[in-house]
């Protein structure tokens, strides 16, 4: 009824081109935006930011990232943990080397970095395919937590090993350090949110985006219309880094504060993120959203439930954890392999025709 | 007489060799399941813990769900207060590997035949995960002992036969007990499993599915039947490695990690290939402990977390379907 194209007259190829091409879409996407940006910070506390908000944000630029290299351009990363310790540790030399520095610039110098040492570990993906790929990042995500574990000028020589981010201010308000108050902490990350979903979700309609999709459906098909492999590829890592080390440098310097690299970015990151882009649903910026929402929340509501209303103990609730998510990645698997994005679209269909579906 | 340098050196490389076995033996579980059916089972580390803890579990009595029955119920069960002899208790844990591999196949991978592989990896991920939270709700998370009484501690006997080799400042070769009794264990059954996948009617069915799934299909092969028989064999693989490092290094959650140590193994020994496994756990095991023992040092010490996954990635650069797998052929 009012969710169609029709009577939505465009007149210019920028109307048409547009992201949104339904009216109701576009209208939604402006309210969520000033939801997000001008009633949340108002609202927000220190519960609701530490333990849902931000590490939400965080993990959906990461989800972004790890989306663009599987679920479009087909090669499956399992080094995501490591490549966030890149973006972090870069982050915070750049923080305590150039401390006038905006910390704005900072973090989008740790992705650029991160984008490089990607781009590097990518170049086996020319000879490597499938899951020996999935195998061979494997290589990036241990030797990377070893070298911050022990070359000691990546922590500036600190005796515990751990990385402290110090307090940085973006317009006089502090974003990073104990200092920050929680609508600062929420804000920053959900301006690089937001510019990051809106360069990825422009890039992987545009003519890389094509190119990276037409690898991942067959890249010998490809090569042969005139894909360069090395280029899209490469192209695809790089990008992919780039929003994955954003996401480090920010899940340390605005999220935890303190980072050890072996706890805060071990293997178990790399598969948190690729089971939020499983779940969410591989190759769709909203279900990068959409599976970071559901594994942030999952948690934090199997915690509610079974420790808060059911009195059981912590480490059961946390087992259970691993059993429903471990149920459910299954479970999406056979029942829906394009995850919830894919809920969301059929949603979209039967919208269309609603009230008369025939 | 020989430098007791180069001695010591000979016994890095033979406790590699050692390490290279088990590491073999995990990688064994992964090549059958491949073979058979094209998935590639991320949970093979999990399966070894999980039948390790269950192993522990049914020799000493304990309630299975005991926490979880406690926390609902309120009830204080824990042991049922008995003692199952190690070789019964080891033949009930076989029971529920093969129990296991059954559930996997019919609720799990029946519905996925025919999926992409990358698919097919992504749900033993999520297999991972379930039986790792199902293994620590079952038995409890805590770290066990596994004593089914194998020798332990390092053999007196090498030693002393050795020792004589150096000069005065080598005292000859130190060698696990256990690593021994590891090795022939590993040793018998690759042997065992190459003899039933060679004569056997059913390994013959078996290295017919392997083949084409079609063809095999067509002339009465239970495709059903032969994945739930190599998951079992997988489950029997896992359950002699899991008794292995359990008696090495105790049962507890790092007991699962030995599967991303597999990796790398089958990616230099080829995924389809068990001697392939077997000879690229072996050069993972001494690499990475001369690595360690020459440069290691020199960088900071523990080269081993990685080492083994720059060399398999560096190798697979050169020659993209490991050592000894079937060459990769692309059409359009």
């Amino acid at each position: 009824m009012f969710y169609r194209e029709a009577g939505d007259f465009k007149t210019s190829y920028k109307d048409d081109n547009q992201t949104f091409p339904i009216a109701f879409d576009r209208y939604r996407y402006w309210v969520v935006l000033a939801v997000a940006f001008l009633v949340i910070p108002f609202l927000i506390n220190d519960y609701w930011a530490n333990a849902i908000f931000v590490p939400f944000l965080i993990y959906a630029i990461a989800a972004i990232g790890l989306n663009i290299l599987t679920g479009y351009c087909g090669q499956v990363s399992l080094g995501t943990g490591g490549f966030m310790a890149v973006g972090a540790y870069a982050c915070y030399k750049l923080m305590t080397a150039f401390p006038d520095v905006s910390i704005v610039i900072h973090v989008v110098l740790a992705g650029g970095i991160t984008a490089a040492v990607g781009a590097a570990f990518g170049l086996p993906s020319l000879r490597i395919k499938g899951f020996y790929l999935a195998v061979a990042t494997l290589a990036a995500q241990f030797f990377l937590v070893w070298l911050f574990n022990k070359v000691e000028w990546f922590y500036n020589y600190s005796a515990s090993g751990q990385i402290n981010a110090p307090e940085r201010t973006v317009f006089s308000v502090p974003v990073t350090g104990p200092n920050t108050e929680a609508w600062a902490q929420y804000l920053i990350c959900l301006v690089f949110v937001t510019v990051s979903a809106i360069i990825a979700r422009n890039l992987t309609r545009g003519t890389m985006g094509r190119k990276w999709m037409a690898i991942r459906d067959m890249d010998i098909a490809a090569e042969i219309i005139g894909v360069n492999p090395l280029r899209a590829k490469l192209s695809a890592f790089a990008v992919s880094s780039f929003f994955i080390g954003v996401a480090g440098a920010l899940f340390f310097a605005v999220y935890l504060g303190a980072v050890e690299v072996g706890e805060a970015f071990g293997i178990q990151k790399s598969f948190l993120v690729l089971f939020m882009i499983i779940i969410g649903g591989l190759g769709s910026i909203f279900g990068a959203f959409a599976g970071a929402a559901f594994l942030v929340l999952l948690p934090v509501a199997l915690k509610v439930v079974g420790v808060d209303l059911l009195g059981w103990p912590t480490d059961m609730v946390a087992h259970l954890q691993l059993v429903v998510v471990g149920a459910l990645i299954m479970f999406f698997l056979i029942k829906e392999p394009h995850g919830l994005a894919q809920l969301w679209r059929v949603a979209k269909e039967k919208l269309r025709l609603w009230p008369f579906p025939h | 007489m020989m430098s007791a340098e180069f001695l010591y050196g000979i016994e890095v490389v033979l406790n590699g060799l050692m390490a290279g076995v088990l590491y073999a033996l995990v990688a064994l579980g992964f090549v059958l399941i491949f073979k058979a059916s094209g998935i590639f089972n991320y949970a093979q580390g999990v399966m070894a813990l999980f039948a390790a803890l269950t192993l522990v579990g049914i020799m000493e009595g304990q309630v299975p769900f005991a926490h979880v029955i406690n926390a609902v119920f309120g009830t204080e069960v824990h042991h049922f207060g008995w003692h199952v002899p190690a070789l019964a208790a080891i033949i009930m844990t076989l029971g529920v590997m093969v129990m296991f591999a059954w559930a996997v196949q019919k609720y799990i991978f029946k519905h996925l035949v025919g999926q992409e592989p990358i698919i097919l990896f992504m749900a033993t991920i999520g297999l991972a995960y379930f039986l790792e939270g199902v293994g620590d709700l079952m038995w409890g998370s805590n770290i066990k002992t596994l004593d089914v009484g194998l020798p332990q501690g390092g053999s007196r006997w090498v030693e002393d036969m050795t020792a004589t080799l150096g000069g005065d400042d080598f005292y000859g070769f130190f060698i696990d007990k256990l690593d021994m009794v590891a090795t022939v264990v590993a040793a018998i059954l690759v042997l065992g499993l190459i003899a039933f996948a060679q004569y056997s009617k059913q390994g013959r069915a078996m290295r017919a599915v392997a083949d084409d799934h079609q063809a095999a299909l067509s002339v009465g092969i239970s495709l059903n039947f032969i994945w739930v028989l190599v998951w079992s064999l997988a489950g029997l693989v896992a359950l002699v490695a899991g008794i292995m490092w359990g008696a090495k290094s105790g049962v507890q959650f790092s007991l699962s990690l030995i599967a991303l140590k597999a990796l790398p193994v089958l990616m230099l020994g080829g995924f389809t290939s068990i001697p392939g496994a077997i000879v690229g756990g072996l050069i993972i095991g001494v690499g990475e402990k001369l690595f360690e023992y020459t440069i290691g040092g020199m960088m900071g010490g523990a080269t081993e977390n990685w080492f083994a996954y720059v060399l398999a990635l560096v190798f697979l650069v050169f020659r993209p379907q490991g050592l000894f797998g079937e060459k990769i052929i692309e059409r359009v």
